[in-house]
C-alpha cells in the first residue's frame, strides 16, 4: 500500500498547526482565537493519522475539537467581550517566557538526539488496521481493573466538586 | 473453585471466576456507595443519620468478601493474581484490606453526631469515605503502577473533599485547598517518576520493572536515570505518609478537617499510603535497594526529630496529634530500613503491627476529641481538655489510656508497635537509629503527658457538660478494647502479623525471580 504520510502532508500539516496556534495568542478577539485552535487541533489529528495512530486522531477529533472546544466557546459567551478585547495581549513576563520556551526547545532537541542510548527502543508496530483493536484490548481486558477505579474517579471528582460548589445541600 | 487454588499459573486469556472473587469487595462497596448516593435524596432531614447505618452494612459486607479471600489463601496459596496481573490479592492485601475498614467503620461511628452538630449531615460524606476505601484497597492489592495510581488518586481526591466537607468554616475550607494543592502537586511528581520507571523497563507491571531494573542496576550501579526516577517516586510516597521533608500539609490539613476525618486520614488513608509505599520499596524497587536504604535513613531521622520537637509547643490538640502522627512515621520507616522483608523480617512485621495498633489507639484519640465538640465550642484546644477528668470521666481514662499508649508505655498496645522496630534495629546492627529511637520516645512521653496533665491536674474553663451518643461510645468502645486487648494478648495478634507476612515474603521473591 502507497504511504500516504509523505514529507509534504508532514510540513503542510506542521505550518498550518504553527501558523494558527500564533493567530490563538496574537488575534484580539476571543471567538477568532478560538477558531484558530480548532484548526491547530485539527491539524495535529492529521499529524497523529500519518504516525498511524487513528485511534488517537479520533479521540482528538472528537475530544478536543469537539467537546473541550464547545466548552472554551461556552466561556467565551460568558465572559464581557468588549472589556476582553480591551486588555492587553502580552503582559510583562513575555521575555522570561520566551527563553523559558527556548530553554525548554533546546532539552527536547538534546534528548531527542542523546536519549536513545539511555531508554531501551521498543518498537511496537501493530498493522494499521488492528490498531484501535490493541487499545480496546488494553483498556478492556489487561488494564480492566484501572479502567473501571478510573471512571468511580470521575465520579468522585463530580461528586466533590458539586458538595463543594453548591451553595446548600 | 480450583482456579483459585492453582497458584500464579499464566493467565488465561479470559476474566474467571476467581476475578469476580478478587474484586468482589469493591464492588460492594461501590454499590453501596452508590446507593447511598441516591437513598440520601430520599431520606428527610431528621433521618440522614441512616446513611451511616448504610455505611456500616456496607463496609460489613465488604469484609464478609474479604474474608472469603482470607479463607481461600491457605497454607500453601501465599496469593492469588489475578485480572490479567494488574492485581495480586497476597496475604499482605488481605491485612490491610482488613486495617482499611475497621478504620473507615470507626470513623462512620464517630462522624453520626459530629456532622450533626456541624449542620453538614449529607449522605456523600459517607459515599466518599467508601469510595477513599476502594481506592485504597487497590492501593494494597495492584501490582500495576497504573492500577497504584488511580487508587492512590481515588483515595486522595475523596479525602480532598472529605477535609473540606464543613464549608461554613473558614478553616475547613483553607485546608482542603493547601491539601489539594500540594496532593495535586506530589502525584505530579509521583506519576513522573512512574513514567521513567515505565521508560526504562517497557513494562507497567511491578515484578516485570523489578526484573528489568534488577538488569539494568547489576550494569550500572549508579544511573542517574535510575536514581532520579526514584528520587520522584519516593517523594510522591513520603509525601503521602507525611515524612519530613514533605509533611508541611499535615498539621494544617489535620486540624481544619472535620475531627472524624482527622482520624480517618490518621490511620486509614496513612495505612494506605504504607501499603503503596511497602508494596513499591519491596517488590518493585527491590533491586534498588543499596540505593533507598541511606536516603531513609536521612528521611527517618529527620521525621523524628520534626515531629517530636514541633510537637512539643503546639497548643491545639489537633495539631499536637498531627506532629505525633509524624513522628510515628519516623519510627516505622526506622522499621523499613532495618529489614528488607526477605533475609530480616522483623522490621516489616514491626510496621505492620504498628499500623495496626495505631488504627485503634489513634483513632480513639481523636474519637475523644471529637466528642468534645459541642454547640458553639470546638473542643480542639489543648485549654478544651482542661479539667476533663471531672466533667466525663469515662472520656479522660480513655484519652489517658490511648496517649499512654501512643507514648509507648509497657501494657498497651502502643509498647508492642515501638518493641518490634526496635527490636529489628538491633537484630541488624544498627544501634546508633536504635538509641536515636529511644531517647524521641521520652520525648514523646513528654507532649503526651502534657495533655493528661490538662485533664486530670487542671481546673475546667468551661461548664459546657459533655454529651455522648451511642455511636461514639460504640466508636470509643472498639478503640479501647483493640488498644488494651492488643496490649493484653499480643500472640494473637502477632500470628495475624505472621500469616499476612508469610504471604508477602514468599510473593517477594518468587514474584521478582520467576
Amino acid at each position: 500500500m502507497m504511504p500516504v504520510a509523505t514529507t509534504f502532508f508532514f510540513y503542510f500539516l506542521s505550518i498550518i498547526a504553527v501558523v494558527s496556534a500564533i493567530v490563538v495568542i496574537t488575534r484580539k478577539s476571543p471567538v477568532h482565537s478560538a477558531l484558530a485552535l480548532i484548526t491547530t487541533l485539527l491539524s495535529l489529528a492529521g499529524l497523529y493519522l500519518m504516525l498511524y495512530a487513528p485511534f488517537v486522531a479520533a479521540v482528538q477529533i472528537v475530544l478536543y475539537a469537539g467537546g473541550i472546544m464547545v466548552l472554551f466557546l461556552f466561556v467565551i459567551m460568558l465572559v464581557n467581550l468588549e472589556k476582553a478585547q480591551l486588555e492587553e495581549r502580552f503582559n510583562k513576563q513575555w521575555q522570561v517566557a520566551l527563553i523559558a520556551v527556548l530553554t525548554l526547545g533546546a532539552l527536547l532537541i538534546f534528548i531527542f538526539e542523546k536519549g536513545r542510548s539511555v531508554f531501551p527502543q521498543t518498537v511496537t508496530n501493530f498493522p494499521e488496521n488492528t490498531n484501535t483493536q490493541v487499545i480496546g484490548l488494553l483498556l478492556y481486558r489487561d488494564y480492566l481493573m484501572p479502567f473501571e477505579l478510573a471512571s468511580l474517579l470521575l465520579l468522585v471528582a463530580i461528586v466533590g466538586a458539586v458538595v463543594m460548589a453548591k451553595k446548600r445541600v | 473453585m480450583d482456579v483459585l487454588t492453582t497458584p500464579l499459573t499464566a493467565f488465561s486469556q479470559y476474566f474467571s471466576k476467581s476475578d469476580y472473587v478478587l474484586a468482589l469487595p469493591m464492588i460492594l462497596l461501590t454499590v453501596f456507595a452508590l446507593g447511598i448516593l441516591m437513598i440520601d435524596l430520599m431520606l428527610p432531614e431528621e433521618w440522614k443519620r441512616l446513611n451511616a447505618l448504610t455505611a456500616l452494612i456496607g463496609l460489613g459486607f465488604s469484609a464478609a468478601a474479604v474474608f472469603r479471600i482470607h479463607s481461600l489463601l491457605g497454607p500453601e496459596v501465599s496469593c492469588i493474581p489475578g485480572f490479567f496481573g494488574t492485581v495480586v490479592m497476597d496475604r499482605f492485601a488481605v491485612y490491610f484490606f482488613y486495617l482499611f475498614l475497621v478504620g473507615a467503620a470507626v470513623a462512620v461511628l464517630m462522624s453520626v453526631k459530629y456532622l450533626e452538630i456541624e449542620r453538614e449531615n449529607h449522605g456523600e460524606y459517607y459515599a466518599l469515605i467508601l469510595f477513599s476505601v476502594i481506592g485504597m484497597m487497590a492501593m494494597a492489592c495492584g501490582y500495576d503502577i497504573i492500577m497504584l495510581f488511580i487508587g492512590l488518586e481515588l483515595m486522595a481526591l475523596s479525602t480532598y473533599v472529605l477535609v473540606g466537607f464543613l464549608r461554613r468554616d473558614q478553616r475547613s475550607n483553607e485546608a482542603a485547598l493547601k491539601y489539594l494543592i500540594l496532593g495535586a502537586f506530589s502525584s505530579g511528581i509521583f506519576a513522573y517518576g512512574l513514567s521513567l520507571f515505565y521508560g526504562l523497563t517497557g513494562s507497567t507491571n511491578l515484578g516485570t520493572i523489578a526484573q528489568g531494573l534488577e538488569k539494568r542496576i547489576s550494569a550500572n550501579p549508579n544511573d542517574p536515570v535510575v536514581i532520579f526516577a526514584l528520587l520522584a517516586v519516593s517523594t510522591g510516597l513520603l509525601f503521602k505518609i507525611a515524612a519530613v521533608p514533605f509533611h508541611q500539609w499535615a498539621p494544617d490539613a489535620y486540624e481544619g478537617a472535620p475531627t472524624a476525618i482527622t482520624g480517618f486520614m490518621s490511620v486509614a488513608v496513612k495505612s494506605a499510603a504504607w501499603a503503596l509505599l511497602l508494596r513499591m520499596f519491596l517488590f518493585g524497587f527491590y533491586p534498588l535497594r543499596a540505593l533507598y536504604v541511606p536516603m531513609l535513613i536521612f528521611v527517618a531521622l529527620a521525621t523524628l526529630t520534626g515531629g517530636n520537637l514541633a510537637a512539643i509547643t503546639q497548643t491545639n490538640t489537633k495539631r499536637l496529634l498531627a506532629y505525633s502522627s509524624i513522628a510515628h512515621v519516623g519510627y516505622m520507616l526506622l522499621g523499613l530500613i532495618a529489614s528488607d522483608g526477605t533475609s530480616n523480617t522483623t522490621g516489616i512485621k514491626g510496621i505492620m503491627f504498628y499500623l495496626l495498633v495505631y488504627t485503634f489507639m489513634n483513632l480513639g484519640a481523636f474519637a475523644v476529641i471529637a466528642s468534645l465538640r459541642r454547640r458553639e465550642i470546638i473542643g480542639d484546644d489543648l485549654d478544651d481538655l482542661a479539667g476533663l477528668y471531672k466533667k466525663a470521666p469515662v472520656e479522660a481514662v480513655l484519652m489517658l489510656i490511648f496517649l499512654l499508649s501512643l507514648a509507648g508505655i509497657p501494657p498497651l498496645a502502643g509498647f508492642y508497635g515501638k518493641y518490634f522496630i526496635f527490636l529489628s534495629l538491633v537484630e541488624t546492627g544498627h544501634f546508633a537509629l536504635a538509641g536515636i529511637a529511644v531517647l524521641y520516645a521520652v520525648v514523646g512521653l513528654y507532649y503526651y503527658l502534657k495533655m493528661a496533665n490538662a485533664m486530670f491536674m487542671r481546673e475546667e474553663t468551661t461548664a459546657e457538660p459533655v454529651k455522648s451518643s451511642p455511636s461514639m461510645s460504640l466508636a470509643l468502645a472498639i478503640c479501647a478494647i483493640g488498644t488494651i486487648g492488643i496490649g493484653l494478648f499480643p500472640n494473637v495478634f502477632i500470628e495475624l502479623v505472621n500469616w499476612s507476612m508469610s504471604g508477602a515474603n514468599a510473593a517477594t521473591i518468587a514474584q521478582l525471580m520467576h
